[in-house]
């Protein structure tokens, strides 16, 4: 084996400056000085301001009393509550809307995405014109219009709409049938427990038979038929009973049943069709993003219409789709922070709002409140880097 | 007996085929294509009959067999029973939505600058109009001072007309333009930040990025509105609007950043080691050969980012700035209008004015990415 000597000559010299190891801990040293002295500058200015003012800093405001009200509120909350209830009220009634929001705008937006590639001309073009007007639309307009010009322009309580089902909706909100189970309805949640299980089970057994035998079994016939069955039968053997508490017009207002104030309606709403317009717009580009020949491939190898979707088309489009749609769902939390422009308690009016005009603590309310926006936004991107690890392309 | 494989007879003819083109061929395929497609077309014709004429109604005049007032009517026709839109109300309100509180003697300082952006936008989008270079130029540079003294005032004997009396689409428009030409030169600098190999460097664009990103924009405003004073030293005052620009531009940044990464990363390795291999140095490798790719790539990308700024100009309303919709939504509580459809009509022209700008950009960019594709997709 020969050795070969080592007879590259020594690298030419340059001056230290031209050294781009150098030079880069430079630029580094620069930045970093030049950051740190903009935070210290501002650290001083806020310092001499408070002091001039005769502010204190730190968060012991949270254990003082509120003296306010909030409308809507999902934990008892009154004047005699601290801060720091304040602060979950709001917090609580944001994901509350979010979370509603989320469950419609998906429903919709997958609906308005396939009618979009629909072969029906009519239909894909309804879908079209709704994204194109709503998409194009500002949110704050939307929510303007539906609080201010729909639901504030609905009949006063008097008059009420009444809708069917014992729904009522007047100028101060939408009253639904608050349904009131009774102690024996327990049993009934063990029924449906009992019924999810055994679907799991007839999932899983159907599943091992198709691949020992190649033999197919109804799964999701049987399967709600279960649920029906199971849920039916726990609901007669435990004679448990479900009254509704239908909300009924007294002299000046309605009495009974569930109360949605109008500020929640029209977030909610807005937020839905808004968000669902977004949506099937990564529906369809998802839908699209798969190639024709997958599905040329699988009706050669003889799968049927539902299997080729369920099996060949769904799973490549959802890889698409899921990354854009986390973070549609992730928007949809942060758009409801516009909740504070029509008077929906939620943590920006609550918190930042009303919170911030009492204490006069504006940097730590407004830390507080970007720090949970953050913890929100960093979820969901832990989700979304595990999802794509998860479902990412393995190619050769 | 002679065995033949030729016909010796005709064949019969046969019926004249289905017809494959024309009006019910056509329904054929697209309404009618399958039962459920059939129950979905009855649906959507029967949705179309019950909702086009109370709509129509609203919105057309009453000239055109509608039961809108025309502009120039009077409040007296909007509070009629059955009266549709009060577009009277509107075209009465219309300089209050386009100029706010400004003064109506100095009207045609902002008609100068909507004429000049005008002038200098179009050939700028204009693919085959000469003088680019100069253009962009006046355009980016020239024309937000110019704007800034003609609307200001102050200077050469004009009147001074504080930000508080500017409002209306001047201001939205303002925001948007001072939002978008701000912040693309941040975004870009953020977005190479972040693919830097500087620890430092990319650990601060990092946090930069995804803290603007995570918080929705209204808490920005908030906290520019709040806490922009107290940082700044004693005694200075910062302008309203002045502190929603800086938030709106710092957001707005972090998203163009994001976008601009994606180009990035899209463009192949070969053209960075190409660059290196010329001897470029690094700003100019980005500038002659990463970025002009890398951003033509992303121009959809960048384009709604711009239509999403443009819409969330209406959030400084918010924080009690006169934009577009702030106009629309106080003069909805203008008494001497009052009538049942004064807050609907003022809602559908701004949501108009809205849904035109933000249309006609997004057609652009569609368009814009049609021509500039260079055929490098398969």
């Amino acid at each position: 084996m020969a050795v070969q000597s080592n007879t590259r000559s020594a690298p030419p010299r340059v001056a230290f400056y031209n050294d781009p190891v150098i030079r880069g801990i430079i630029y580094q040293i620069i930045v970093a000085g030049l950051v740190i002295a903009f935070f210290v500058w501002i650290i001083a200015n806020t310092a001499q301001n408070l002091a001039a003012q005769n502010k204190t800093t730190g968060f012991d405001f949270l254990f003082q009393t509120s003296g306010f009200g909030i409308s809507f509120t999902l934990i008892p909350f009154d004047r005699a509550s601290y801060y720091w209830e304040a602060f979950l009220v709001g917090l609580l009634n944001t994901l509350l809307v979010a979370a509603i929001g989320i469950v419609f705008a998906t429903v919709i937006g997958f609906i308005l995405g396939i009618a979009r590639l629909s072969s029906n001309w009519l239909i894909a073009r309804f879908a079209t014109v709704y994204i194109e007007v709503i998409r194009n639309v500002p949110l704050l307009l939307q929510l303007f219009f539906w609080y201010f010009a729909v639901l504030k322009a609905m009949p006063a309580v008097r008059d009420s709409l009444a809708l069917p089902l014992g729904v009522f909706i007047n100028q101060r909100g939408l009253y639904v049938p608050r349904p009131i189970p009774d102690e024996q309805f327990g049993w009934v949640y063990v029924a449906i427990a009992l019924a999810i299980a055994a679907t799991i089970g007839v999932t899983i057994w159907a599943r091992r038979r198709l691949e020992a035998t190649g033999e197919r079994f109804p799964v999701v016939a049987v399967n709600i038929a279960i649920l029906i069955v199971v849920m039916v039968l726990g609901f007669i053997v435990s004679g448990a009973s479900v009254a509704f508490e239908m909300p009924e017009l007294q002299r000046f207002n309605f009495r009974g049943g569930l109360e949605l104030p109008p500020e929640f309606v029209a977030l909610a709403f807005g937020l839905t069709i808004y968000t669902a317009a977004f949506i099937a717009e990564n529906v369809r580009s998802g839908i699209q993003a798969v190639n024709k020949g997958q599905t040329e491939a699988a009706q050669s190898l003889g799968l049927r219409e539902g299997d080729r979707l369920r099996l060949v088309i769904i799973p490549q489009a959802m890889r698409v789709i899921i990354p854009p749609l986390t973070s549609q769902y992730l928007n949809l939390t942060k758009n409801s922070s516009l909740g504070a422009a029509i008077g929906y308690p939620e943590l920006v009016n609550v918190f930042m709002g009303t919170t911030l005009n009492q204490t006069g603590k504006a940097i730590e309310v407004i830390a507080i409140t970007m720090a949970v926006y953050l913890t929100l936004s960093l979820a969901t991107s832990a989700f979304m880097n595990w999802y794509n690890a998860r479902v990412a392309l393995v190619e050769r | 007996m002679s065995l033949s494989y030729v016909r010796e007879e005709m064949v019969p003819p046969q019926p004249a085929p289905v017809r494959t083109t024309g009006v019910i061929a056509w329904a054929r395929q697209n309404l009618f294509a399958t039962p459920f497609d059939a129950v979905m077309t009855v649906i959507g014709v029967a949705f179309l009959i019950w909702a086009i004429p109370p709509i129509y109604n609203f919105i057309f005049p009453t000239f055109l067999g509608g039961d809108a007032v025309p502009p120039g009517g009077t409040v007296e026709d909007c509070r009629a029973a059955g009266a549709g839109a009060c577009w009277a109300y509107i075209s009465a309100r219309m300089s209050f939505f386009i100029y706010g509180f400004y003064p109506p003697a100095e009207y045609w300082r902002p008609n100068l600058v909507f004429l000049l952006g005008a002038l200098l936008i179009v050939p700028l989008l204009w693919p085959r109009a000469p003088f680019k270079r100069i253009n962009a130029l006046l355009f980016f540079v020239v024309y937000p001072i110019i704007c800034y003294y003609l609307l200001n005032g102050g200077v050469f004997g004009l009147r001074r007309v504080p930000t508080e009396q500017w409002g209306g689409l001047l201001v939205t428009l303002i925001i948007s333009l001072v939002g978008i030409i701000c912040s693309m030169p941040i975004g870009i600098l953020l977005a190479l930040g972040r693919q830097s190999k500087l620890p430092i460097i990319k650990t601060l664009c990092v946090m930069f990025i995804e803290l603007w990103r995570a918080v929705p924009l209204i808490t920005i405003l908030f906290m520019a509105s709040i806490m922009l004073p107290l940082f700044m030293p004693q005694g200075t005052t910062v302008d309203k609007l002045l502190r929603a620009l800086v938030g709106v531009t710092l957001f707005s940044s972090a998203y163009l950043a994001e976008v601009i990464r994606g180009g990035l990363q899209a463009l192949p390795r070969g053209q960075y080691e190409a660059a290196s291999s010329l001897g470029l140095s690094y700003w100019k490798s980005m500038g002659l050969i990463i970025l002009p790719q890398a951003l033509k790539h992303v121009i959809p990308g960048i384009v709604n980012s711009f239509i999403a700024l443009f819409k969330d100009t209406s959030l400084v309303s918010i924080v009690g700035i006169f934009d577009l919709l702030n106009t629309v939504q106080a003069a909805s509580s203008d008494i001497n209008w009052s009538s049942p459809t004064q807050a609907v009509t003022g809602y559908l022209f701004a949501a108009f004015v809205f849904w035109i700008f933000c249309f006609a950009m997004s057609r652009y960019s569609i368009w814009m990415e049609r021509r500039l594709d260079t055929g490098h997709k398969r």
